[in-house]
């Protein structure tokens, strides 16, 4: 058992936990994931770390609740604990291994989109650690939906917050963001995108027009997480990849997204339908035409 | 009765079991087990010990059988096997004891797997264990792997009474016993986690969760944990894919993704949350014990199934038992057919594969005769689903994170067959991480191999 040391609701539907999984914390990177599973019968979910502290054991995850399993993830409160927490897996973002001369020359670029704040957190502050100022542009629906602002703010060089209905900071998409920092004189050599995978796309096509590298932190569909069932097969350059051992980081500008894009939605009835069952219990009878319980 | 042949084994009506999830076979009771026994004509020159992997006193515990001594009989095999109940109901012994067999010269082998079923489950229905050591040796070993290798190495190394701990990288132990094989074929509860509670009984304890080489390596459990040898058993996990085009639409899996879902993630129970692809109509690519698996799970969910595979019927490489009993429940066998794409609509969901027909030419290296492609014969199968089943190679995270670890051209770890020692001191390998893609009965041969192995170095060192 993995008990849960700190558990905070940051937005609707948006979770925050510290897990205690001294392994984990020993040796995770910022890039790398863990998948956790909260009962027998539920699913394994892969989460993005979001932070982790080596002294104290503990490794922090976010979370949106997206079906049935993330749904009894969220009603989990300190004391409680996973059943199952496994990690770190995937391999930790490529700057970690740089040489760190060569790395204080680079001008970074971080954009997040939504929860994708939680997994970009971990690199600001890796960077910050090491002495290096990087620019970040976050995005959210709303003000209300923006999460680990003061978190982020604190460890960030530059800290653009923004909104999609303009209720707070800049107002509009990332990408207009990236691209007013550019005309405004911005330089940058790498440019880091987490986020749902429609932004993701967006960014990569700007950043392929203003020549800035970019890379992506892809969560496709996965088992097991260790490179044994496949289904988190990802097309990067005309080659497949597994995304849960040769990523999730890759050159965004090689990404095919709109396959990617098709291959998340595989399950998108029947995770939806598990969530119905259990909120809806045996009032479901579909109808409803979103979940595809008619059948 | 007839000396010359078998006593037949009860099974669940073919058009019943179609249905569900219920074990195909009943195995025998104990009449029939000991009249079977009384076939066993107890050679002096038991070319059946010769063939067992495990070399598992058979004639041995046929004798205790016959007479009725069944927990003598257990305790007989549980010197050699810590899961008898397991290759009771999935070692190839066609290939293996009964392969060897003199009963067999002269009419049917007896039927050593159904008697090893027989007297496992009679032992696990009355609480009786195999004996743990009576001395502790207080020295560490750590076992990478909870699948056949794994279990067995660890399993005789504790009989040695040695103090050992596996890894797993899953959050239940077994592998490919309980992500791989079916619950028709190999119940979960009732057999694979009986017979690992006896793996525990004897000393064995068991870490969930923990992938080496990203929790952390071979080299921290020797310098930091104070294990003195490892035995890596992480078995063959990566899936092949053809590489043909259109192959990651929605609807293609690997047969690990699809038997995974629906055996460890238990897909087919509704209690669970696991999603998986109903298909109405599904091709499985692939003729081996894997791919007879996925067919079969896929028939259970209420799809229609093809096997699609290049050569003839003669060469398929599942064992003769699992074709038949696919065929009885209505598989359909598209041999000599090979797919070239996968088709599939706007949505990117499979919507048909297109095949081409084979024939076959002169042996390959392989020998057997190599498929080739009858020019024009292309055609389409219209399909939802599709299930790669080609086999599937060792998984890189080791190999690559532990120094001095050496691997040949297939990524496969170098071990001795004889006592699985690697490139590296103190540490041991075996299994499909070794030999790819294999048997559960030659993982356990080789996981045994490398107990013993493991036992010489440390007794030495």
């Amino acid at each position: 058992m993995y008990p849960i040391t700190r558990a905070e609701k940051l937005a609707d539907k948006i979770f925050l936990m510290d897990v205690e999984a001294p392994r984990i914390a020993k040796h995770c990177e910022p890039g790398q994931f863990i998948i956790a599973k909260t009962d027998e019968a539920g699913e394994r979910i892969p989460l993005t770390i979001c932070d982790y502290n080596r002294e104290a054991g503990t490794v922090t995850i976010v979370f949106q609740i997206v079906g049935a399993s993330t749904h009894r993830m969220s009603l989990l409160g300190a004391g409680d604990s996973f059943l199952d927490f496994v990690g770190p897996l995937g391999c930790p973002s490529e700057f970690v291994k740089e040489d760190l001369a060569v790395l204080k020359k680079k001008r970074f670029l971080f954009v997040a989109g939504g929860v994708g704040a939680a997994p970009v957190y971990p690199q600001v502050k890796w960077m910050r650690e090491h002495g290096i100022d990087v620019d970040v542009i976050v995005g959210a629906k709303t003000k209300d939906m923006l999460i680990l602002e003061q978190e982020m703010e604190a460890v960030a060089g530059h800290y653009y917050p923004c909104t999609d209905d303009g209720s707070y900071g800049h107002a509009g998409m990332v990408t207009t963001k990236i691209e007013k920092l550019v005309e405004e004189g911005a330089f940058y050599d790498v440019c880091v995108a987490i986020g749902p995978m429609i932004m993701m796309k967006f960014v990569c096509l700007l950043t392929k027009k203003l020549g800035i590298p970019t890379i992506v932190s892809l969560n496709p569909i996965m088992v097991d997480g260790t490179g044994m069932c496949g289904a988190c097969r990802v097309t990067v350059g005309g080659a497949v990849k597994f995304a849960c051992v040769d990523g999730p980081e890759f050159d965004g500008h090689a990404v095919d997204f709109d396959e990617a894009m098709k291959r998340q939605q595989m399950y998108k009835t029947e995770e939806g339908r598990a969530y119905l069952k259990l909120t809806e219990g045996d009032t479901h009878h579909g109808g409803c035409g979103h979940c595809g319980g008619d059948e | 009765m007839d000396v010359l042949k078998k006593v037949p084994v009860r099974e669940q009506e073919p058009k019943v079991r179609a249905a569900n999830f219920e074990e195909v076979c009943y195995g025998y009771n104990k009449e029939e087990a000991m009249e079977e026994a009384s076939r066993c004509i107890n050679c002096k020159n038991a070319k059946c010990i010769e063939g067992c992997p495990v070399a598992i006193n058979i004639p041995g515990f046929i004798a205790q059988v016959k007479e009725g001594n069944f927990e003598e009989a257990y305790q007989v095999i549980a010197q050699s096997s810590a899961l008898p109940a397991v290759c009771g109901r999935v070692c190839p012994q066609e290939t293996e004891c009964g392969g060897q067999f003199i009963r067999g010269i002269r009419g049917e082998p007896v039927s050593i797997g159904k008697l090893e079923r027989f007297t496992a489950d009679w032992a696990r229905d009355r609480g009786i264990k195999p004996q743990p050591a009576t001395e502790k040796k207080n020295r560490k070993v750590a076992v990478i792997g909870s699948g056949p290798a794994g279990l067995t190495c660890a399993g005789d190394l504790a009989r040695l009474g040695y103090d050992v701990t596996i890894f797993e990288a899953l959050h239940e132990p077994g592998g490919v016993l309980l992500y791989g094989i079916p619950e028709f074929r190999l119940p979960k509860q009732e057999v694979v986690a009986r017979e690992i509670e006896n793996v525990k009984a004897l000393g064995v304890k068991i870490e969930t969760n923990v992938v080496i080489g990203k929790a952390t390596t071979i080299d921290e459990l020797m310098d930091e944990e104070g294990f003195e040898a490892v035995f890596i058993g992480s078995g063959a996990g990566l899936p092949k894919f053809m590489g043909i085009p259109g192959e990651n639409a929605n609807g293609v899996f690997s047969a690990n993704e699809y038997l995974t879902r629906n055996n460890l993630m238990k897909a087919f129970r509704d209690e669970y949350d696991t999603p998986i692809a109903r298909g109405k109509k599904v091709a499985v690519v692939g003729g081996g014990n894997v791919a007879m698996d996925a067919a079969r799970t896929a028939l259970r969910l209420g799809a229609e199934v093809h096997i699609v595979y290049r050569r003839s019927e003669e060469e398929l490489p599942a064992r003769v038992e699992e074709v038949h009993h696919a065929k009885e429940e209505g598989i359909i066998f598209d041999l000599l057919t090979n797919p070239t794409e996968i088709l599939s609509d706007e949505n990117g969901w499979v919507k048909g594969m297109r095949c081409i027909r084979m024939e076959l030419g002169e042996p390959d290296e392989s020998g057997r005769r190599r498929p080739v492609e009858v020019a024009g014969s292309e055609f389409e199968l219209e399909l939802d689903t599709v299930i790669m089943s080609l086999g599937t190679s060792p998984n890189p995270l080791i190999s690559s994170t532990t120094e001095g670890l050496e691997v040949n051209r297939w990524k496969c770890i170098i071990a001795d067959e004889d006592n699985g020692k690697t490139t590296k001191e103190g540490v041991y390998a075996g299994g499909d991480a070794v030999t790819g893609a294999a048997t559960v009965i030659l993982a356990m041969g080789a996981g045994k191999a490398a107990a013993k192995g493991i036992d010489e170095y440390l007794s030495n060192k």
